[in-house]
């Protein structure tokens, strides 16, 4: 089973990478780029028996490492 | 009097916060290793170094947060000795939910390092009282992720329980309210992003700094 996880800073947090790759897309000609947000894709396997269990650890690694709750939020995607 | 600097891997201000408190303060300091599970008994400060433990690996702090001394640094401070997180150190107090809030990339994307005029906000902690009527202090800043980040509730709760102890008077790096270093609840864990191992002595400048390990450790 692998699990794939996105982490962004939170809609309420000023993301500057975001805001600096958008304005380097407005110097480039793509005037229409907006709400450029930079964030972080993890992966990696999981020996859960099946993918609710296996979305429900990855959840808590999430909540206890691969973000922090204070300023990110995340997705987690589990295949089989 | 007693210290101890954790010294992690990519750590590199251990050995100034070291050589700080020895000549300001006269204490013994011990330099512990992360990895050791326990820390030296009967210390009266625990200081938690700037650099960049674990190469900022995932979030700056996150994973020196995890490290085993971080276990009995938890149990130190819920003890109510005295922990001092500066610069990289703050942010493991953060990740480790020993202070509220997070470290951002500073506003201006930029690493800033220079000096940075502070008001000394609270001088009744444990980690100010030495400025007593000097309300102003200079400071070195070197940070990437060094903007504070908290909301609004938990940052009106700081400023409403004189927890805001430091604030830079032109905020360098997006900092909430210009945050500069925070207490906990309890006072004895403070978090500072300036370096006053960087300002300990007039020849770098500044010796404002040294007032901070002063009002710890004694010595002034």
């Amino acid at each position: 089973m692998r699990a794939k996880v996105e982490v962004f800073l939170k809609p309420g947090v000023l993301d500057v990478q975001g805001k600096a790759v958008e304005n380097a897309l407005h110097g480039l000609g793509w005037a229409g780029a907006a709400n450029v947000r930079v964030g972080r894709v993890i992966t990696f396997d999981l020996a859960a028996a099946n993918a609710a269990d296996g979305r429900v650890e990855a959840e808590a690694m999430c909540d206890r490492l691969l973000a922090n709750p204070v300023i990110e939020s995340w997705t987690v995607e589990v295949t089989a | 009097m007693k210290a101890a600097v954790v010294v992690f891997p990519g750590s590199n201000c251990d050995r100034d916060c070291k050589t700080a408190i020895e000549r300001t303060t006269g204490a013994s300091v011990t330099l512990v290793w992360h990895g050791e599970s326990e820390l030296p008994a009967g210390l009266d400060l625990i200081v938690l170094p700037g650099g960049f433990a674990y190469g900022d690996y995932l979030r700056a702090g996150a994973m020196a947060a995890l490290s085993p001394v971080m276990g009995a640094v938890g149990e130190a401070a819920a003890r109510g000795v005295a922990v001092a997180g500066i610069c990289n150190g703050f942010q493991v107090l953060t990740e480790a939910g020993l202070l509220p809030g997070a470290l951002l990339r500073n506003a201006g994307l930029k690493y800033v390092c220079k000096p940075v005029e502070l008001d000394v906000v609270n001088t009744q902690t444990r980690f100010t009282a030495a400025y007593g009527e000097q309300r102003r202090a200079v400071m070195t800043v070197g940070n990437g992720e060094g903007a504070y980040f908290a909301d609004h509730e938990t940052l009106d709760r700081l400023e409403g329980e004189g927890r805001v102890v430091f604030r830079y008077r032109y905020n360098p790096n997006g900092s909430a309210r210009a945050v500069a270093g925070i207490v906990s609840q309890d006072g004895n864990v403070l978090g500072v992003m300036p370096h006053p191992d960087r300002a300990f002595e007039t020849e770098l400048g500044s010796a404002d700094g040294a007032l901070l390990f002063q009002s710890v450790l004694g010595g002034f």
